[in-house]
Formats: C-alpha cells, sequence, structure tokens
C-alpha cells in the first residue's frame, strides 16, 4: 500500500507540472497584457503582476487595427453560418432520421466523405468557384463553403432519433403538415442537439484562419483572427509583446470567457461533437 | 415503411392518420431529396465538384505561350522532382507522428488521471482545455513570445536553471519540432474530453472483477482499459491525423514553412503553389495526393473504429 500512496503522490506531481506547463502562456498573456510599457524589456517573461496594471497595450491594440469592424465581421459571419446551418442541418437530419428512401445509403457515404475531407484542403479550387460567383473579397465568400455541413446533419440525425416518434404521431393526429411538425414539434424538442452544433460550430468559424486569409483582401472585411495576424506581424517587429498579448486576449477573449462561464455545456458540447 | 408500423394500433380509429401516414407514404423519396437538397448543393458546390476540378486540373497541362493543353501526368511527375514538395510530404509525416502519438498518450493520461470527479480535477480539467478555446493564430501569436530566443519564457525559464539559449523557431533543426509542441500543448485537452467520456462508459464491474483475479493496477490498465477504449483511440486518431493535414495556421503566422523548408507542410506548400507561385497545375496535383492520403488514411482507421467497437458488445 506505500509504493500505492508514492505512486498516487508522483501522478499528482506530474499532473500539476503539465498543468503549470498548459496554464503558463495563457497567464503570461493576461499579466503582460496589463503591464506597464516601459517595464524593462529583459524582464517581459517575469509572470509576476508586481506592477500597477494599465490599460495602454490595449489602447495601443485598439488604435493599430480597427478592432470593432473585426468584431462586427466574425460576428456577421458566424451568425450566418450558423442560421443557414441549422435551417440545412434540421432539414437533411430529419430526412435522415424519420425517411426511408432509396439512395440513402449513398448519400450517407457522399456526407461521410465530406466529414472528412475538410473543406481547407480544398481551398485552392474553392477559391475559383467564389471568385467565378463574383463573391471574391465579400463576407458571403467566408461562409458559403459552410453553409452544408455533414457534421450538422449527422448530429441532427442522432438527435431526432433520440425523440419518440409518439409526439409526431400526435400532432398527424391533429392534422399538422410536415411543416408545422418539424418546426412546432421536433426542433423545440431537439434543443440540445441544436446548441451543442451551434457551440462547435461559432468556436471553429471564430478561430478560422486560412480561408478567410484566401478570399479577403479588403481590411475591411477582414475577421478577427487575419486583423490578429497582420498586427502582430506589426507588433512583433517592433517587439512591443505586451501589445500583443493585449491582441491576443482581445481575440480569444470572447471564447475564453464563455468557456468559463458555461463550462458544462461546452464541454457537453464537444463531447457530443464525437459522438456519431 | 416506418409509418405504416408505428400508426397500425391506432388505424381503425383514425381515419385521418391513414391518409396523412399514406402520403407520406405515397412519396418518401421527393421528400427526402426536398429536405436534402440544400445540404447536397452546398456540398456539391464546395465539395465534390472541386474535389472533381482538382482531379481535372492536375493532368491537364498547359504549354507556355500557347492556349492548347493536353492530357497527362506531368504535373505529378513535376511535382515528385520537386524537392520542395518531397520536403513538404517528409515533414508533415513527422508533423503527424509527433502530433498524433504524443498528443494521444498524453491526452489519454491525463484523462486517467483527471478521471475522479473532483475540485481540484475539475480545475486542472479546465486548465488543459482552455487553449482548445483560442483560435491557432492567437496561440500562435502568444507562442511567438514563448519561443523568443534569450528573452521568451522558454529561454527565461530554462536560463534560471542554466540551460543555453535554443532559438526555437530559427533553427532548422528545432523549428518543426517547437511547431509540434505548440500544437500539443492546443489539442490535449480537446482529445483528453474523449478519454473522459470513453471512461465513464466502462462499467466498473469489470474492474471489480479484474480486482478480485488479482490483477494489480497496471494490469487492469492493459487489459480492461486499453481494450476498452479502442474506438475512441480510432475516433481521436482521426481527428488528429485531420488536424495534422488541415491546420496550418501556425505555419503561416510563425515560420512562413522556413527556416530553409524545414516547417513546410503539404497544405501550406499547395498555398504557396497556388497564392505565390500561380503553378496550378502543380496545386492541383499536390491537393489530389493530399486528399487521396488523407481519404485512405481516415477510411483506414474507421475500419478499425468498426473492428473495435465489437469489444463493447
Amino acid at each position: 500500500m506505500k509504493a500505492d500512496a508514492q505512486a498516487r503522490w508522483l501522478a499528482t506531481g506530474l499532473l500539476c507540472l503539465v498543468a503549470l506547463m498548459w496554464s503558463t502562456p495563457l497567464l503570461w498573456m493576461a499579466v503582460a497584457a496589463f503591464r506597464p510599457q516601459n517595464f524593462g524589456g529583459l524582464d517581459m517573461a517575469s509572470l509576476m503582476p508586481d506592477f500597477v496594471p494599465t490599460l495602454a497595450n490595449f489602447a495601443e491594440a485598439l488604435s493599430s487595427a480597427d478592432f470593432p469592424r473585426l468584431y462586427l465581421n466574425t460576428v456577421l459571419v458566424c451568425g450566418g453560418i450558423l442560421a443557414v446551418q441549422l435551417v440545412t442541418v434540421t432539414m437533411a437530419g430529419f430526412a435522415f432520421a424519420r425517411l426511408r428512401f432509396r439512395g440513402a445509403g449513398v448519400v450517407f457515404y457522399l456526407l461521410l466523405m465530406q466529414l472528412m475531407i475538410v473543406p481547407p484542403v480544398l481551398i485552392v479550387p474553392n477559391l475559383v468557384t467564389v471568385t467565378k460567383l463574383g463573391l471574391y473579397d465579400t463576407l458571403l465568400a467566408v461562409m458559403l463553403p459552410y453553409f452544408g455541413s455533414a457534421f450538422g446533419v449527422f448530429l441532427m440525425r442522432q438527435t431526432f432519433r433520440t425523440i419518440p416518434r409518439d409526439f409526431e404521431e400526435a400532432a398527424i393526429v391533429e392534422g399538422a403538415s410536415l411543416f408545422q411538425i418539424v418546426t412546432r414539434v421536433l426542433v423545440p424538442l431537439a434543443r440540445p442537439g441544436m446548441v451543442a452544433f451551434a457551440i462547435v460550430s461559432v468556436v471553429s468559424h471564430w478561430n478560422e484562419f486560412l480561408w478567410p486569409l484566401m478570399v479577403i483582401s479588403d481590411p475591411d472585411h477582414q475577421t478577427l483572427t487575419i486583423g490578429l495576424a497582420s498586427f502582430t506581424r506589426g507588433a512583433e517587429s517592433a517587439s512591443q509583446w505586451g501589445v500583443i498579448a493585449a491582441g491576443t486576449f482581445l481575440v480569444g477573449g470572447p471564447l475564453i470567457a464563455a468557456f468559463a462561464l458555461f463550462q458544462r455545456q461546452f464541454v457537453n458540447s464537444f463531447l457530443f461533437s464525437g459522438v456519431k | 415503411m416506418i409509418h405504416e408500423r408505428s400508426l397500425s394500433v391506432q388505424d381503425a380509429a383514425l381515419p385521418r392518420a391513414r391518409t396523412a401516414a399514406r402520403a407520406a407514404r405515397r412519396a418518401p423519396g421527393l421528400r427526402a431529396l426536398a429536405l436534402l437538397a440544400p445540404t447536397l448543393a452546398f456540398l456539391l458546390l464546395f465539395t465534390y465538384w472541386p474535389i472533381l476540378a482538382s482531379l481535372v486540373q492536375s493532368v491537364r497541362i498547359e504549354t507556355f505561350g500557347s492556349t492548347e493543353t493536353t492530357t497527362g501526368l506531368g504535373n505529378f511527375v513535376r511535382l515528385w522532382e520537386d524537392a520542395g514538395f518531397r520536403r513538404a510530404l517528409v515533414n508533415n509525416a513527422v508533423y503527424a507522428a509527433g502530433t498524433i502519438g504524443p498528443g494521444i498518450a498524453l491526452a489519454l493520461a491525463l484523462a486517467v488521471g483527471l478521471q475522479e470527479a473532483t475540485g481540484f480535477n475539475t480545475a486542472l480539467r479546465s486548465v488543459v482545455f482552455f487553449p482548445v478555446m483560442i483560435p491557432l493564430v492567437a496561440a500562435a501569436a502568444l507562442f511567438s513570445f514563448v519561443f523568443l530566443p534569450g528573452i521568451g519564457l522558454i529561454d527565461h525559464y530554462l536560463g534560471k536553471l542554466g540551460a543555453a539559449q535554443v532559438n526555437w523557431l530559427g533553427n532548422p533543426d528545432i523549428a518543426l519540432f517547437s511547431l509540434i509542441g505548440l500544437t500539443i500543448w492546443k489539442n490535449a485537452g480537446y482529445y483528453m474530453l474523449f478519454f473522459l467520456a470513453g471512461l465513464q462508459a466502462i462499467p466498473q464491474d469489470l474492474y471489480e472483477a479484474a480486482r478480485i483475479e488479482g490483477a494489480g493496477g497496471w494490469a487492469r490498465f492493459r487489459r480492461v482499459t486499453l481494450p476498452l477504449l479502442g474506438p475512441t483511440f480510432a475516433f481521436v486518431f482521426v481527428i488528429a491525423l485531420i488536424n495534422a493535414v488541415t491546420q496550418i495556421d501556425h505555419v503561416v503566422v510563425l515560420t512562413k514553412g522556413g527556416p530553409s523548408d524545414s516547417t513546410n507542410l503539404l497544405l501550406f506548400y499547395i498555398y504557396q503553389q497556388a497564392h505565390e507561385n500561380y503553378d496550378h497545375g502543380k496545386a492541383a496535383a499536390a491537393t489530389v495526393v493530399t486528399l487521396a492520403l488523407l481519404l485512405s488514411l481516415s477510411v483506414l482507421s474507421l475500419r478499425t473504429l468498426e473492428r473495435g467497437t465489437h469489444y463493447e458488445s
């Protein structure tokens, strides 16, 4: 039993070490963002909040990139994608969960393929498509490839399957149309699945970088991640690490705050995204 | 017919239900098609069509100074002859092996260690999960300071322990491993979640039975935990593989594939060919190769997933 206790202490020690390594970069971000700029450059790595906190780094970050515009664009992109996705995945998810039709298997595998290929690999041909549609350098171009989501369809299919048929049958008896059954009966009951999908969708598009980088050239159409990347390049060459920390704080902050507030919901959503 | 069976009990008493069920039966195909149409249209435009377009483009050979094109495997030959592409292929293999293996091992260790839902464990889980929430670009921005030679986070604290300075991103022998470290930091918490869920699904009486038969902690882990986590392993493997191919934001922000191509990965190579060299034939050929690799490896591991699920029943 003594060896067991020793092993337990060793494991706890290792876990704490990992936790320390994992939290240090974010801790540094939180400290450095509020550190006065004239602070000695050599001790920039210090994690000690041994100073009077200042917002100077934030002021400088906000003045060197149009953050309100970046936030607005990012919210528009995430919201636009999610709004269309919720309609398309609910429809397709319902078809898979409740209708029997010929070719269901083929369509299922076609969807599975999208799940594994993931749009980023297809950025080059998709850029051609978007340009031909005359949408280059628009927010719609950033959103368009994600309007259909195989992942969302599978998730809604699973969710609808957990709902007993009795509810729909009662609605049929009362003469409800298919549209009414889906919108009035199934969608309210499928809310947990839809919330899970919404969280995963918003997080992944809030964080997306490569595709918007390809299709956007006008600074007025940039999203947060693109703004942060170009802003980091500038601040890095000037060694303004405090400003970089503040900028990162501004970009990652909203999701981290949301996660801290709704931890259980977030964790469940991400788990849900794995149960297919 | 699903509707038929489920309605049969009420059919006699409720003629209206019968008509509705009959209507649903009449054209389930049309109905399904209408419901699936928006999803299929978007997938057609942005997944299947681009795959086809890449295939066509990859075998089309444009002659300089003429509008005529011929068909052949020339682009693939040029691709293979390009040392930059071979380098990206090898780098990506190293990057995948370095992020998937250690990343999964660490995630599993964390899940086993933080399995019990004590307050302390929940706090540590959150700490490990925070990096999942921030954009990869933001992580890269932070790590530009973490990796900064001399005064950055790593060198500052290692220096206090007496270690020498390291040029984490500037040394071609080290840079790729620095990016691997960043990726593991970013994703370990995500994979840990799936292992935590997998562990919860293992029935406790299996452990009891093993204990009664005298199995020690290690034996219980090897004989009960590991085999029953089979499906979770396969699933996390596929996600980690897809990430290793499609997530290159940190390459764009931190190294641009350098120094001397040491951190160039397949997708960044494709991006360079299309955006910087305007060599669309080569970009398409590289896209086709990447797609083929990704798809075959995913299918292979999903097969394993299917085989793995038999353990559960």
